[in-house]
């Protein structure tokens, strides 16, 4: 019965979906509306074959690994895409001869840029937070993931957002606010799988057979619960017609812009960091072979940062028609931040002592504390762009470009290779890495691929900013625009090539791992029986 | 006007003073006696149960429960 239901409900959607299509009023729309057919329409066929046969059987005495396989492996996908689109777009920044005439308005700086934002954040380090969190979620709660193929459904009805998404950039359908681009319908899509999301995180929590509610697991359903929170706040919108991708936004003026950056700050808050500290108080103490430093550090680190992140969005408005008091509060908070980021830091880091031998003979390791020390720096560079004199230099400038770099590349990315090379051989069941040489070669083309592009952009963004500002005897503005743009040339092609190195450390990353999968022998079992606890 | 600026005003004070107030409620249950222990227990509980789920217990255990149960 149920099998026919699901026919059906597919059948009908892919038909509806075809005949909005053919009714389409822009491109993207068109394309999105081709996509979901021909995504049901597959689903069908899947689906058609295999009705009457038995449902796939849950296990509850072994954990669900194949969906966080699939993740893995769209998480090192996603990852060296977005990273080749950024350097695509550095090298088009530095020669804007790149933007070729012939793929105008589809290839050009401003419809590829969100999508590498989007790629990097939300393909590669969406991917890694859903495996992750699935992975650390059954380990610390000893109990296989809730809702049977809920799961599935979460990790292929994200990818298909993450498509949406990207098609919708590529051809002209963005809400233009920043890291919230994508159209009415892939939001609402996205907000299905969230909850879905939710779903199988929360029951599997509460089947767990451990008393206690591991610490990383507090910042995973912090992530969940307030990255819904914003998507749905930020994204309240009536589409014109179901025919078409456009939408008005209820929010507007300056309630619209402090809305918009309440979400990208804690999208930043909630998304890039509460998120990726669930993955370094697991992954870790786990790859150190220690607990962590503090437990109670690490719970105060929780609250502190939950009470504090949600209110400095307001810095990204300073000398905006936002009121002075709520320029003020964001700015007050975000330097309050200091103390909770600079606590888990610490927290991280001290995890090693006693093991700090392992810098030397494990690049794994060496990899999760760079990108420790990479949250700590840009936890103090954040606080410190957020002061309102500090900001009338640094604002619109390239500095914030080398800000988020240095955090995303730094701390997002070395933690999630990190965790890539952890659980790569464990669920596979390798006996364990390829080469450790060839991370090695990782770890220091990243880390110099880092360094290159954080220091050109501090070099290119307070010189861009003191220009600006630069005043004759007269009081007339000495330099034009065009002149800032002339003088970042040699730190563009510096930039650029920082980016090529971080990429190609990313696919030797995915060689590495290709070949553990491929060419490491299966792990043995332990000759003995470990005895239960 | 007038009597939304000072309800307004009353309300973000009393609601800051709230979060502070829980917040520091949390830090100092944190210190309570006993603690040690259940955060040295669950700091190394990451350290079991890699491989397949616990099947030591038939029922899920959930935390009052199960502190219960240990200490008999």
């Amino acid at each position: 019965m149920w099998d026919f239901v699901k026919l059906f409900v597919l059948a009908a959607i892919a038909i509806f979906a075809a005949y909005i299509a053919s009714y389409a009023r822009d491109p993207a729309h068109m394309v999105h509306m081709v996509i979901i057919m021909l995504v049901a329409g597959g689903l069908f066929i899947w689906q058609i074959r295999r009705v009457g046969e038995p449902a796939a059987a849950h296990d509850p005495t072994q954990y669900m690994d194949g969906v966080i396989r699939y993740g893995v492996i769209a998480t090192a996908f996603w990852g060296v895409v977005g990273f080749l689109v950024g350097v695509v777009i550095a090298l088009q920044l530095t020669w804007p001869e790149l933007n070729f005439t012939w793929a105008q308005g589809y290839l050009n700086f401003g419809r590829l840029r969100p999508l590498h934002t989007s790629a990097v954040i939300f393909a590669f380090g969406g991917n890694a937070l859903i495996a992750s969190a699935f992975y650390v979620v059954q380990r610390t709660s000893a109990a296989r993931l809730w809702g049977g193929n809920l799961a599935w459904f979460v990790f292929w009805g994200y990818q298909l957002f993450i498509v949406l998404a990207a098609t919708g950039y590529v051809l002209g359908s963005t809400q233009g606010q920043e890291y919230a681009e994508p159209e009415w319908l892939a939001n609402l899509w996205l907000t299905i799988v969230w909850v879905a999301f939710l779903g199988v995180f929360l029951g599997t929590l509460i089947n767990r057979r451990e008393p206690h509610i591991y610490v990383a697991n507090w910042f995973y359903l912090a992530f969940i619960v307030t990255v819904a929170m914003l998507h749905v706040v930020n994204n309240v919108q009536v589409p014109v017609s179901v025919y078409g991708s456009t939408s008005i936004p209820v929010w507007s003026g300056v309630q619209s812009a402090m809305i918009q950056w309440w979400y990208g700050h804690n999208a930043v808050g909630f998304f890039l960091t509460a998120g990726f500290l669930g993955m370094m108080y697991y992954f870790i103490p786990k790859q150190a072979e220690r607990p962590v430093y503090s437990y109670k550090l690490s719970i105060i680190h929780f609250w502190a940062l939950i009470f504090l992140y949600i209110w400095a969005g307001p810095h990204h408005l300073h000398y905006t028609a936002l009121p002075d008091w709520a320029q003020t509060l964001g700015m007050t908070f975000s330097i309050m931040l200091w103390m909770p980021s600079w606590g888990g830091m610490i927290n991280g880091l001290m995890t090693l002592s006693g093991a700090w031998d392992k810098l030397r003979t494990d690049p794994v390791i060496r990899m999760m504390v760079v990108a420790v020390g990479f949250y700590g720096m840009a936890t103090f560079e954040g606080p410190m762009m957020s002061i309102r004199a500090v900001n009338s230099l640094s604002h619109y400038t390239d500095w914030t470009i080398g800000h988020v770099h240095s955090g995303a590349l730094g701390w997002n990315g070395m933690i999630t290779f990190g965790m890539l090379y952890y659980l790569v051989p464990r669920l596979w069941k390798r006996d364990g890495l390829y080469s450790l040489s060839l991370v090695s070669w990782h770890f220091w083309l990243a880390t110099i691929g880092i360094v290159l592009y954080a220091a050109s952009m501090w070099v290119t963004g307070i010189m861009e900013g003191l220009m600006w500002r630069q005043v004759d005897a007269q009081g007339f503005l000495v330099n034009s625009f065009a002149d800032t743009v002339a003088a970042k040339f040699p730190m563009y092609v510096v930039r650029s090539l920082g980016g090529v190195l971080f990429l190609a450390g990313a696919i030797i990353m995915c060689y590495n791992l290709w070949k553990t999968v491929t060419s490491v022998g299966e792990k043995k079992p332990a000759a003995a029986a470990v005895p239960a606890e | 006007m007038e009597t939304y600026d000072t309800l307004r005003y009353f309300i973000s004070i009393a609601s800051t003073v709230t979060m502070f107030a829980l917040f520091v409620g949390v830090v100092l249950f944190l210190f309570r006696p006993g603690s040690k222990k259940v955060h040295e227990e669950t700091s190394n509980m990451i350290f079991r149960n890699d491989d397949r789920p616990s099947l030591a217990h038939d029922a899920p255990r959930t935390g009052r429960h199960a502190d219960k149960q240990e200490a008999k």
